[in-house]
Order: C-alpha cells, then sequence, then structure tokens
C-alpha cells in the first residue's frame, strides 16, 4: 500500500542525510557561526511548536513569548534559587513543567476565542506575563534580568570553561538530539489521528463537531502542546544565550515568532525550521551592521507579505513543482 | 428505529412543524417533499438536536432523544448532511474520511503515532470512497473536485460515522442536471449495501420519484399526503398544492 | 483623596479612549487590528514635543495648543501613506498577513522615528506647566488633566455627532456592520476605508500629543498605550464605539486606583478585572 512505501519515500532520505550533516557542523563551523546556528535551532523547536497552532490548528498567537519566558524563567530561576538541582536533566523537565502550567492557565482562557480576538487575548496575557516579570525586579531581575551560569549534565560540570566551547562542545549534540526528537515528535503528532483532527477543525470548525471531535478540547490540547515546544526551545535557549529578561515575554518577541514561521512557511512542516534558521542570521547580520535593524527587519517582512505570501519553503514548492511539470 | 409522536415547533405565530407523526424503520429511504417554508429543514433540524421542540417526542432505537444534544445524537448514529458543503477543505479526500472513521472508533485523541499506522482505517476510507465512486481522487484535496464529487464526499464522511440514520438536507442541490443521477447512484447504492435508513429532503421530482422508498408531502408544517412515490404523485391535493407552486 | 483617583482615572480613560477609539474604527470598518497604531501614537507625541521645544518660545502662548493638532496632522498624514502604500493590498489577504503587515509597518515606524528624532527624550512641559495647578474641594490638581478632559470630551462628541448624524459617518457604519451588503449598496469602499485609517491614526496621533506635555518622548513610547487600548478591546467588544468608551472607563480608573492602592500589581488587577469580564462575557461587553 501507498502508505507502506512513504516511509522510504526520498523525503526520509533528506531528513537523514540532513541529520548526518548536522553532526558534522561544529567542525566546519567558526565558534561565533557555531553559537548562531544553535539559535537558530532553538528557535527551530520554538517555531515547530508555533506552527502546531497556526499551520495546522488555524490560530495565531502573537503572545508565544510568554511560554519561550516560561521555559526560560525556570532555568534562570533555579539558576538563582536552587542551585543545587541546577542540572540539566532536571532543567528541562522542570521547563517543560512550568511551560505547561503558564499554557493551560492562558490556554484556557485564550481556547475559547479565535481570529483576531484569540491574537489579542494571547498577547495581553503574555504582557501580563511581561509585567509581571519586568515589576517583581527583586525576584525576577525586572529589566536587567537574570544570568544563566554553564549547567551540569549527568553529573558532569563545566566549571571554568567558557560558553563558547561548552556551547562547541558536548551542548551542541544535546542541543542536536533535542532539535531531533522534537522533530520527531512534532512529525508524529501532525501526522497522528489527532493531528489530522486539528487540520480538519482549522479548515471547518462547524463540521468537525458534527462527526464528533470536540473542538475547543482539542483546541486547547493543541495550545498546550504548543507552548510545552515553545517553552523547551526557551530553555535550551537560556544556555545558549547566557542571560534572560522581561523582553521575552514582550509581544514583539512573539511577533518575531510569528515572522520566523511565516517567514519559512507555515503551509508546510518543515518551513518554520527553515524560517528560524534564515531568521536567526537575517537578524543577527541586521543588527551587526546598522543601528536601524528593526527598519530592516520590518522592511524585510513587509515585502515577505508583499511579495512571497507562502514563505521561503512555499516559494520552493511551487518552484519544484513547476520544475517537475516540465520535466514530465 | 426512528419514531416521531405529535412533534410541534412554532416561531412565534409560523407554524414550521405542526403535529407531525413519522416512522422511519430500518433501510427505508424517505423523502420529503414541500414547497419553500413548509417546514422540511426544521424537521431535519428537530431531529438531528439542532433546534428544541415546543412538545412531542422523539425516539431512536426506543431511546427518548427529544432534548439529547447534537453531540449525543452523533454518537448514537444519527448523521447529516447539509444544504452547503461541508468539507475539511486542507487535507485529502482519504483523510476527509478517516478523520470520521478514527472519530467514530474513539481514536481521535491518539497523538503520536502516524494515521497511516491505523491501516484497517486507510482500507476502510479507501473501501467507502470506491462504494461512492470517488476512490480514484483519494489523493487530491476537494479543490480538485467536481461539485457533484464535493457532494458525495459530504455524504460520504456522514456515512463514514456509520450513522444508523442519515439526513441528506438537498444532496443535489448546485449539481449539474446532467450529473444529478450518477450523483444519487453512488450514494444510494453505498447507503442500500449498508442498509442504512435515510431521511432525504428533496426538490427534484424525478429524483425523489427515482430513489425514494416512501414520499412525505409537507405543508405549512403538518404532513399532507404518505406513500410510495408513485401514489403521491397521482394524489390531487398534492398535485394542487405542491406541484401548482413549484410549476 | 478620592476626588483625585477619580480624576486620574477619567484622565487615563480620556487619553485610552482616544487611542482604543482610532483602533476600533480601523477595525471595525477594516477588519485589520493595527498593531502599528501605538507607533502613530508615539509620532503624534514626537512631532509636537519637537514643534513645542524648537518653536514654542518664539510664538503667544495660546498657540501652544494648537500645536499640539500638529501630532494629529502628521500621524494621519503617516496613516494616509501607509494605508495607500501598504494596507491597501491587505483587504482580501488572511488574517495573519494582516498582522504581519502591521507588525512589519511597527517595526519599520520605530525606526523611522529613531532616524529622525534620534535616541533622546522629548521634554515640552510647557503646555502642561502654563496652566498651573487649580484648587478642587481643598485638592491641588493639574489644570493641564482637566484641560486634555474636556478636549477629549469635545472630540468624543463630535466623533459621535459625525457617526450619527453625517452621511460619511454613516456609511462607515454601514460597512462595520456588514461589509458585504455595503459592497452591494455601492458604497465606495476603497476611499471610506483610507478614510477610516486616517482618521483612526490622527486619533492616536492627538492622543500622542495631549499626553507629550506631562511625560518626556522616549523611544517605544507607544507600547504601553498599545497593550491598554488591546484590553479596551477586548472588554469593550471588538469594533465597538460604545464599547471604547466603557472599556475605556473601566481600565481607566482601575489603573488609577490600582495604582494608588496596590501600585505593585496594577497592572495584573487590571488583566484579572478584564479576565472577569471576559469569562462571564466572552465577546466582551458590546461585543457582536
Amino acid at each position: 500500500m501507498s502508505f507502506k512505501l512513504r516511509l522510504k519515500s526520498p523525503r526520509w532520505v533528506i531528513y537523514i542525510l540532513i541529520f548526518i550533516a548536522l553532526l558534522f557542523v561544529p567542525r566546519v563551523l567558526s565558534i561565533h557561526d557555531l553559537m548562531l546556528f544553535q539559535y537558530g535551532l532553538t528557535f527551530a523547536i520554538v517555531a515547530l511548536g508555533f506552527n502546531l497552532l497556526l499551520g495546522y490548528t488555524g490560530l495565531l498567537s502573537f503572545g508565544h513569548g510568554a511560554y519561550f519566558a516560561a521555559g526560560a524563567y525556570s532555568v534562570a530561576m533555579i539558576a538563582k534559587y536552587l542551585p543545587e538541582a541546577y542540572s540539566i536533566e532536571i532543567l528541562i523537565p522542570s521547563a517543560l513543567f512550568f511551560s505547561l502550567i503558564l499554557s493551560v492557565i492562558f490556554g484556557f482562557v485564550c481556547v475559547r476565542h479565535t481570529r483576531i480576538f484569540f491574537s489579542i487575548l494571547a498577547l495581553s496575557l503574555s504582557m501580563l506575563l511581561y509585567a509581571l516579570l519586568f515589576k517583581l525586579y527583586h525576584i525576577t531581575g525586572g529589566s536587567d534580568g537574570l544570568r544563566v551560569p554553564l549547567p551540569t549534565m549527568l553529573g558532569i560540570t563545566f566549571k571554568g570553561m567558557r560558553r563558547p566551547e561548552f556551547l562547541s562542545g558536548t551542548y551542541y549534540y544535546f542541543l542536536l538530539g533535542m532539535f531531533t526528537t522534537s522533530f520527531l515528535v512534532m512529525k508524529g503528532i501532525v501526522s497522528s489521528p489527532f493531528g489530522k483532527a486539528l487540520q480538519a477543525i482549522r479548515d471547518n470548525e462547524v463540521r468537525a463537531e458534527l462527526i464528533g471531535i470536540r473542538v475547543k478540547r482539542f483546541r486547547f490540547y493543541a495550545f498546550i502542546i504548543s507552548g510545552m515546544f515553545t517553552g523547551l526551545g526557551g530553555a535550551l535557549w537560556t544556555f545558549v544565550n547566557g542571560h534572560v529578561t522581561a523582553d521575552l515575554s514582550h509581544w514583539v518577541f512573539s511577533g518575531e515568532i510569528v515572522y520566523m514561521t511565516l517567514l519559512g512557511g507555515f503551509g508546510t512542516f518543515e518551513g518554520p525550521i527553515i524560517g528560524a534558521m534564515i531568521f536567526t542570521y537575517l537578524k543577527l547580520y541586521a543588527m551587526g551592521n546598522t543601528q536601524y535593524w528593526m527598519f530592516v527587519i520590518g522592511g524585510t517582512l513587509i515585502v515577505l507579505v508583499l511579495l512571497l505570501p507562502n514563505g521561503v519553503a512555499g516559494a520552493f514548492s511551487i518552484l519544484w513543482n513547476k520544475i517537475k511539470k516540465k520535466s514530465s | 428505529m426512528l419514531t416521531i409522536e405529535k412533534l410541534k415547533k412554532h416561531f412565534g405565530f409560523v407554524k414550521a412543524v405542526d403535529n407531525v407523526d413519522l416512522e422511519i424503520k430500518q433501510g427505508e429511504i424517505v423523502s420529503i417533499i414541500g414547497t419553500n417554508g413548509a417546514g422540511k429543514t426544521t424537521l431535519v433540524n428537530l431531529i438531528s438536536g439542532y433546534l428544541r421542540p415546543d412538545s412531542g417526542r422523539i425516539i431512536f432505537f426506543d431511546r427518548d432523544i427529544t432534548y439529547a444534544s447534537p453531540y449525543t445524537r452523533i454518537k448514537m448514529g444519527i448523521g447529516r448532511s447539509f444544504q452547503l458543503i461541508q468539507l475539511f477543505g486542507g487535507i485529502t479526500v482519504l483523510d476527509n474520511v478517516r478523520i470520521a472513521l478514527f472519530s467514530k472508533y474513539g481514536m481521535i485523541r491518539r497523538g503520536l503515532f502516524p494515521a497511516d499506522r491505523y491501516s484497517f482505517v486507510t482500507e476502510e476510507a479507501i473501501q467507502i470512497l470506491n462504494d461512492f465512486n470517488i476512490g480514484d481522487k483519494r489523493e487530491l484535496t476537494p479543490k480538485g473536485l467536481s461539485e457533484g464529487d464535493l457532494k458525495i464526499l459530504d455524504i460520504a464522511i456522514a456515512f463514514a460515522l456509520k450513522s444508523k440514520l442519515l439526513l441528506l438536507d438537498e444532496p443535489t442541490s448546485g449539481v449539474a442536471t446532467s450529473d444529478k443521477f450518477k450523483v444519487m447512484d453512488s450514494i444510494v447504492s453505498a447507503i442500500k449495501k449498508e442498509g442504512i435508513s435515510t431521511l432525504i429532503i428533496e426538490h427534484d421530482m424525478d429524483i425523489v420519484s427515482g430513489y425514494s422508498d416512501r414520499v412525505i408531502v409537507m405543508n405549512e408544517g403538518r404532513i399532507m399526503a404518505e406513500g410510495r412515490p408513485e401514489e403521491v404523485m397521482e394524489n390531487k391535493e398534492v398535485k394542487a398544492t405542491v406541484f401548482g407552486i413549484m410549476g | 483623596m478620592w476626588i483625585v483617583y477619580t480624576l486620574n482615572g477619567l484622565y487615563f480613560a480620556a487619553l485610552l479612549f482616544l487611542i482604543s477609539l482610532g483602533l476600533n474604527i480601523i477595525l471595525g470598518v477594516m477588519g485589520i487590528l493595527n498593531l502599528a497604531h501605538g507607533s502613530l501614537y508615539a509620532i503624534g507625541a514626537f512631532i509636537a514635543a519637537w514643534f513645542i521645544i524648537v518653536i514654542g518660545m518664539k510664538v503667544p502662548q495660546i498657540f501652544l495648543y494648537f500645536i499640539l493638532l500638529s501630532g494629529l496632522v502628521l500621524a494621519g498624514i503617516v496613516g494616509f501613506l501607509i494605508e495607500k502604500s501598504l494596507i491597501r493590498f491587505m483587504y482580501k489577504r488572511t488574517l495573519e498577513y494582516q498582522l504581519l503587515l502591521t507588525f512589519g509597518a511597527l517595526m519599520l515606524l520605530e525606526d523611522v522615528i529613531k532616524m529622525i528624532w534620534g535616541g533622546q527624550a522629548y521634554y515640552a512641559s510647557a503646555p502642561f506647566d502654563l496652566l498651573g495647578k487649580v484648587n478642587l474641594f481643598g485638592n491641588v490638581y493639574p489644570a493641564y488633566f482637566l484641560f486634555v478632559m474636556l478636549i477629549t470630551l469635545i472630540a468624543g462628541i463630535l466623533i459621535w455627532l459625525f457617526m450619527s448624524k453625517t452621511k460619511l459617518g454613516i456609511m462607515l457604519r454601514a460597512i462595520s456592520l456588514d461589509r458585504e451588503m455595503a459592497t452591494g449598496l455601492g458604497l465606495d469602499i476603497d476611499r471610506l476605508s483610507t478614510f477610516a485609517f486616517v482618521l483612526g491614526a490622527g486619533l492616536a496621533g492627538f492622543a500622542g500629543a495631549l499626553v507629550v506635555p506631562t511625560t518626556p518622548a522616549l523611544l517605544g513610547f507607544g507600547h504601553e498605550p498599545l497593550i491598554l487600548a488591546f484590553i479596551v478591546v477586548v472588554v469593550g467588544g471588538l469594533g465597538s464605539l460604545k464599547g471604547a468608551l466603557v472599556g475605556s472607563l473601566i481600565v481607566g480608573f482601575t489603573r488609577s486606583f490600582g495604582i494608588a492602592i496596590f501600585p505593585e500589581i496594577e497592572l495584573p488587577l487590571l488583566f484579572l478585572i478584564a479576565g472577569i469580564i471576559l469569562v462571564v462575557r466572552p465577546q466582551g461587553l458590546f461585543g457582536r
């Protein structure tokens, strides 16, 4: 049957080749570029989670920075208040846990709505977290934020090591492992019956309810899963960045998550990953070359929206189909 | 299997459904005809739970479902299609049907393994699509389908839920006249194969007489005539009120 | 003190009303949530501050208050340009793209402000200082705040008259009620949309100009008002003008009394109240 063949399809061959190539990235890139690459990988996890909501469920959240911040701050707060528990094996589950809690609370309010109302609510709620992180500065460090030291990993300490060394060694492979796991889990989710149900809800809410899908509950589940992926990305990002601030929960940061997802194209599974990578380089490049980087990013965004509505991945797949048609 | 007793629904002064008694037997295909505003769609809405009656009872397989929620009724086996096609436009035809099947089997929450793993569901979905004569289009999205095929798919989804009773609201509206019989052939052959009871709202008399076991004529919320198609067509009262207006 | 808190609440509400009214007109008529609304507010603030600093000393004092109108004018012009060059192409696009486009416009405008006015703060308190303070039932209160309330009241009445009595206003309301029907009636939706956007932008810019005598204009000036305006819109109901008024009053008073009584959790308190309202009425107070 055709579905047995799909596992052996060229798509999976490409995935495996890319994975093998990723194993050798630290040998090829300079330390600076490798760090950028790792920013990209963490955002790729975020974009995967974000796209479950946008691309597959049809809900545009302008407040995903909140779950990113939840993941990032769980790491930073444990570093500050519970240093004896500061090891990756504890940090990752607790980041997942706190982003779960936050997305349960916020999601409960948001999923009662759709479209613009949903977007504004998600945005406003993330600003609530921002205000809390900002105002409770004696706990959270406010706008100065908190410093994040290097964690221990399976009992190994990295004391005395500089962050770039840490990042180009063990941590890269750990991050790659987390990314691959996220990729496979998300791939499983979107092609599962549950994932198909989300797409059904996106396409036609009324009919989905009619064939016995509990629409609001499923949206809620999608919101939570999406929030947890985002939180995981946030936690992993923290180790790369070494510093967290309240701005992570600001809606402008959430806007950047939306941007990278659209840049790659939310109509495809891989698009947001590509978008996260391109966005990371674009932003750092713009920031490195001009003080008006927002102008560059905003301008690119506008051009993109007007000219490339399906994102980079979408444009490629259209091009690919054209080539295929011509050659056949 | 479905028994309706003295069902009543008024909207202000309009008696949309007024003291209707009706019984549908296992495997029967029943058509409702009548002028616009005769209460056909209201009746279907009452049976599927979208409206609550003022009085009367609806009994489905010995259970009183007069005030049950639409969700409960779907789970009990009352499926319906709408006048306007309601499909999932962004996923394949096969997935449109598979989602209904997953929902029916209570597997819709399974979130870790690809839907393809559940091969018996895929096979059943393909079987259904073949029965409805659109099996060859299963990898397309609904955007690539003709109006008639869209109607068929819409009904195939309701059918896939293994409804014991299907309510079809104008299954051939919007379909080109030349395709109407092809569409109805596909639908009726699939329905007959499974012995599902069906209630059809239809305007087109050729379709009504060609495919139904029994015809019910509604007028101003009441049933004015009932019987085999050819009997009803000959009824003078029906001729005057219904066909007179329908031209 | 209660009088002061009440007046402060009215003052916050007045400013929020101008901002959220603009946001709501744009949302109602065009169906687009304008994320760049805060930047238009900031533009109004910067231009007014700049004028007051540059020419404030050379003109008669009364003229300072007319300078505040420059915020309305410039924000209106910028709004016109944005609508004509960008938003024009977005009416048929989906929500994601509409939001992202205005988000792009926001980033662009933030840096344009930075390019023109640089990163420093603009202090323009002359209109505030000149009016001095008044004594209200034993409380000393800045007269400028009363001036802002008065101006907003006038503006609100003008908008209300415009929306309910003039042909243009009635056409705008017709579009926000039912866009398809309005097209069917043969209304020139394109021009009306441009007008709505310019009006909304101008109101935001005017609010910015009114604020600048009390707070120096800084980068990121429009962020907080925008969020508060969002809350107003959510609480009041999408696209409802009445909702903008009532929502502004709720948010304004919550802020004023929140700051006075629980200064640390003033904003969370606001969200709590907004959350309760939404649980009771999910579509907002006056939402359809």
